[in-house]
């Protein structure tokens, strides 16, 4: 019986070799279109650093994934592992077993190209710790391990943690989303315990940024939390918002609704918007220039006695739950470009009736606020809004 | 005859009516037609000139009549009005 060395030795002879100076001329010259190199490695070895370019078929799976990565079997393959082993013995697989006409191995592996002093990627990757946490996001291909890392890189701004934010904030901490920034300017108080579940009966009385950071943190305490106890106004908005991904409009009157819209337009941030009373919401994304802006949607506020709040109407407590995670499942998409989202459609959810009504929203072509060029705002002019106060309460 | 959905703050006018049904061979018409029959809406639909009030939002299916052809858009019969004003509450 042959032992390991020997049928090595055998192996090397039968499959073709390349020098890691071929690989990388092939590389850096551009000749290398349509030539796939794999990294057979483990996932770890992956991990720590790869071959720009290069993708990675774990050899454990070779057999049920090489035709994911290689296709077509005429196609010139280059394998390479840690130091030159692995991969003679998948080549040899390659064109033995499965039939592929054209591969070589590097010698030496990625040792042999480092030692060279040829660049290698790092990829950016989760501690095991992540791993496990995140394991049924990465399973589902539209998130993956790519969408993970955008979700920990993401920075989304909550204006309000209320009853749309409270749950908003509670399933994107859940979700790894890195930066999670937190408006509001209220303490808790007994009566937003009906749906606002961020907070606590022992936290009454406390800021809701407070009490909404210990219940993220609660869940997830890799989640950066930057909270605003502030009232969001004319004065601070462009600071605050400044710098994050996405917007949670979960804000509970008009003039900062379109205040926001003016900022978020100007500042070319999209807006997850949902608004509720009783046993209905409404839900849109406003995506600035892709799509309509609020203003778009609703030129002008309604008067009063047709905008009643929750405060003064009332609303079934479980509503902004679903509203709110409506609201963080389009987060989710914008920042992972998964699926589509609500921008240009506005979606109306009755509870009572148990219906959801799509309807389309256009982009208004005169828009006062959208349809400016942000470059055609000056420096001086970016700061200063309307007096939108005036605006709503002069409505009707 | 076509059905207009009522928000939830019109519902007041309409003695708590979720859906209306409402003649009319134009949206103007099937509005005017829900306003005859409840007194209170026609404040809360139009200006005193005649003309839809600008912070309400009327589709006809899914579509902005404001991207058709206003009052004047044509209803077919087993067509859905839906008014829909703005909401504020968070």
């Amino acid at each position: 019986m042959a032992n390991a060395p020997d049928v090595i030795r055998k192996i090397r002879e039968q499959v073709t070799e390349i020098d890691p100076r071929d690989v990388h001329d092939l590389l850096q010259n551009g000749s290398g279109n349509g030539t796939v190199i794999v990294d057979v490695r483990e996932q770890n070895e992956w991990d720590e650093a790869h071959i720009p370019g290069a993708v990675h078929v774990p050899r454990s799976y070779l057999e049920s994934r090489i035709e994911g990565a290689a296709p077509d079997k005429s196609e010139r393959v280059i394998l390479y592992c840690q130091s030159g082993n692995r991969s003679a013995w998948a080549a040899d697989a390659l064109q033995k077993v499965l039939g592929y006409e054209n591969v070589e191995h590097m010698k030496g592996g990625i040792t042999l190209w480092k030692d060279r002093g040829y660049d290698v990627e790092v990829p950016p990757s989760l501690t095991p710790e992540q791993r496990e946490r995140y394991s049924r996001h990465v399973l589902v291909p539209e998130i993956g391990l790519e969408g993970q890392i955008k979700l920990l890189e993401s920075k989304v701004l909550l204006l309000g943690a209320g009853g749309l934010g409270s749950p908003a904030a509670l399933y994107l901490a859940a979700a790894g989303v890195g930066t999670l920034g937190i408006v509001d300017n209220d303490v808790v108080d007994l009566s937003n315990l009906q749906r606002q579940v961020a907070h606590s009966n022992d936290r009454i009385g406390v800021p809701k940024t407070d009490s909404a950071e210990t219940a993220v943190h609660e869940i997830n305490p890799d989640v950066k939390v930057e909270k605003y106890q502030v009232r969001l106004g004319p004065e601070n908005i462009m600071e605050i918002i400044d710098g994050y991904d996405v917007i949670v409009d979960g804000l509970d009157n008009f003039p900062t609704r379109y205040l926001l819209n003016d900022a978020s337009v100007r500042l070319d941030i999209p807006v997850v918007s949902a608004s509720i009373l009783g046993f209905e919401g409404q839900l849109s994304v406003f995506k600035p220039h892709d799509g309509p802006c609020y203003r778009c949607l609703y030129p002008t506020p309604p008067p009063a006695e047709l905008a009643p709040s929750c405060g003064a109407a009332g609303v079934l407590g479980v509503l902004p739950g679903v509203m709110g995670l409506l609201q963080s499942v389009e987060v989710i998409k914008l920042v992972t470009g998964a699926g589509d989202t609500l921008n240009g459609r506005l979606l109306l959810y009755d509870a009572l009736g148990a219906t959801f009504t799509e309807l389309k929203v256009r982009r208004d072509p005169d828009c006062p606020i959208c349809s400016i060029d942000p470059s055609d705002i000056s420096e001086e002019e970016m700061g200063h809004f309307p007096d939108y106060e005036l605006f709503c309460a002069g409505a009707g | 005859m076509s059905t207009v959905k009522i928000p939830p703050v019109l519902r007041s006018s309409t003695g708590g009516a979720k859906e209306v049904e409402a003649d009319g061979q134009t949206v103007g018409d099937v509005l005017h037609s829900l306003a005859e029959r409840h007194p209170a809406t026609q404040s809360q639909l139009f200006s005193e000139k005649g003309a839809l009030n600008r912070y309400v939002n009327v589709y006809l299916n899914d579509e902005d009549v404001r991207v058709l052809d206003g009052l004047d858009t044509q209803v077919g019969p087993g067509d859905t009005l839906v008014i829909l004003p703005a909401m504020a509450g968070g």
